[in-house]
């Protein structure tokens, strides 16, 4: 009755990172969460050492540019270059966003609907699952001869790689059900929609994240491949472009702006899921 | 004190709350059909609290969802207030085994959820009253994970009472819980109950807890479930924890319990009655 009774059983997610958000979340969120600044500095140092010791190492063997350009020169690459690469950088974001937001849409409706049908479920999944693990590239040079070398045989097939993630993982999570909190609902007389909206869609949100996170990878991946198989733009495009040139230090400085990319999607998904999902700690 | 089998009213003065005439529920399972419960028939009187024991497996939990309109009967009849009942009722509320509460919500929006299914709105002062009174006040920007069981149960309890139900149906409510804590439940819902005078009917395990709570004590034979004998419990109210030590609790204790394990072992005597009789020399 008092407060006391509950004390010991507070589990209150205190520091920051510490919260993985789900079990499929904390997978792929690993790391844990910074500190203090003992520990920056640990990192700091860390990426100094390893950065400034490739660039040693690479001096001293005298290692040729057109085999592994210095951290350095990648860097001076990067800022001198930048010009050149931003608008290719600007279409791989169309395509990525675009087949994305094609792709999650139609996964997320999938992944809905087909669970409320058991049946409709069993016919479909060997499809998606076909989908899944298809690489969306091989059907790149399909979808050129179809469509052209502009945007769309992109889109497409980031919308192919990332769909059936998403909708894999959000099925698994509208598939979780728990018969009591539907009871629950169902006891004030919710109609379905409202189960839906309040208790299925709720809980499967762990699990959409994961699938939106995992399924954006998969659209970067598949868009870069796609641009380094034809068409004249893209950061997929600048790969082949620079490496055929033998510009190394461009080449790097792409490569460098393709991990930054992948980062910055993983850390906004593992926010996203912080923040709307943290519940599942 | 009496086994009153028919379990009807004695005076008749008025329509009981709820009654229950031949219920029965048949489960189609994969190995076969499943008789739950068989022509259940049950009166509650308006105010009154009735516990419902039996052996385990007896169809406890069915009749009580049956009730509640969860539950679709075979054939029989549950009436509400004299209107048979063939869905959730907004004048029933329920408290389930576990707490049931939803993880992604604190404890106010919990305790909301009724009212956004029902799109009513709630009565604050009365909630934060109920909350008050369970030790539950400034608790409600909790999350249920930061809670203990205990609390959770009671937050449970609060929300089956925020709409004002005049029916509380409860599952076991506190069969999770430790002796304390639950001897500590059993007195809050006898207090609330002084006050609303909310027709209740209660499922348990623990005999005590029957008599400590209920007018009447509602004896189910082994499945298919039936009302093998019903038993009046005429202590007075406020019950104290101290009565629970006196002979005449005693005895009715030892009664239901006999009742309950002569129940179980019928069950396991059916099978052998069916074989043929061994030829006498």
């Amino acid at each position: 009755m008092s407060e006391t009774d509950a004390i010991p059983e507070f589990k209150r997610g205190g520091t920051t990172g510490e919260v993985g958000i789900s079990g499929g979340m904390s997978a792929l969120a690993a790391g844990p969460g910074i500190r203090s600044l003992r520990e920056v500095l640990a990192i700091v140092l860390v990426a100094v050492v390893i950065i400034g010791g490739t660039e040693l190492l690479l001096n001293l063997f005298q290692v040729p540019q057109y085999v592994l350009p210095k951290p350095s020169e990648i860097a001076v690459a990067l800022v001198t270059d930048f010009h050149l690469i931003l608008p290719h950088l600007g279409h791989t974001l169309v395509e990525l966003l675009s087949g994305f937001a094609i792709g999650a849409t139609i996964g997320l409706i999938l992944a809905a609907v087909i669970t409320q049908f058991p049946f409709a479920e069993k016919i479909i999944t060997p499809y998606i699952l076909l989908l899944v693990t298809t690489p969306m590239l091989a059907l790149v040079p399909l979808l050129i001869l179809r469509f052209g070398f502009g945007y769309e045989p992109r889109i497409i097939a980031v919308a192919l790689a990332s769909g059936p993630m998403v909708m894999i993982n959000a099925a698994t999570g509208f598939r979780r059900v728990d018969s009591g909190k539907i009871a629950l609902a169902r006891s004030y007389g919710a109609s379905t929609l409202q189960i839906f909206w309040k208790v299925r869609a709720p809980m499967a949100l762990p699990m959409i994240f994961v699938g939106l996170m995992v399924g954006s990878i998969f659209g970067l991946l598949t868009a870069v491949g796609a641009e380094m198989v034809g068409g004249g733009f893209g950061l997929g495009n600048r790969l082949t472009s620079y490496s055929s040139m033998i510009q190394m230090p461009q080449f790097f400085a792409v490569v460098l702006i393709l991990s930054l990319l992948g980062i910055l999607i993983y850390v906004l998904f593992f926010l996203l899921g912080k923040k709307f999902a943290s519940w599942e700690a | 004190m009496g086994a009153n089998r028919e379990g009807r009213l004695s005076g008749a003065a008025s329509q009981p709350k709820l009654r229950v005439r031949d219920a029965t529920k048949v489960y189609s399972t994969r190995s076969g059909d499943l008789l739950a419960i068989d022509s259940c028939s049950l009166d509650i009187r308006a105010g009154e609290i009735v516990s419902i024991v039996g052996p385990s497996g007896c169809g406890k939990t069915t009749l009580l969802w049956s009730m509640s309109g969860l539950h679709k009967l075979t054939s029989g009849q549950v009436l509400l207030d004299g209107v048979p009942v063939d869905g959730p009722s907004p004048e029933i509320g329920m408290v389930f085994q576990d707490a049931n509460l939803l993880p992604w919500r604190n404890l106010d929006a919990n305790i909301n959820f009724p009212f956004e299914i029902k799109g009513t709105k709630p009565d604050r002062a009365w909630i934060d009253d109920l909350l008050q009174r369970v030790g539950l006040g400034g608790f409600g920007g909790r999350f249920p994970r930061e809670l203990s069981g205990g609390m959770q149960q009671r937050a449970a309890l609060v929300r089956a009472l925020s709409f004002k139900p005049s029916v509380l149906l409860m599952d076991e409510p506190f069969g999770a819980l430790d002796a304390f804590t639950r001897e500590e439940m059993n007195q809050m819902v006898e207090e609330i109950w002084l006050d609303t005078r909310t027709t209740i009917v209660l499922i348990t395990h623990s005999i005590e807890e029957a008599i400590f709570l209920s007018d009447r004590i509602v004896v189910m034979s082994a499945r298919p479930g039936r009302v093998a004998s019903i038993h009046e419990v005429p202590f007075p109210r406020p019950r104290s924890l101290e009565i629970m030590a006196t002979r005449e609790v005693f005895d009715l204790t030892n009664t239901i319990k006999m009742e309950i394990i002569g129940e179980q072992q019928s069950r396991y005597a059916r099978p052998s009655s069916a074989q043929p009789a061994q030829p006498s020399v």
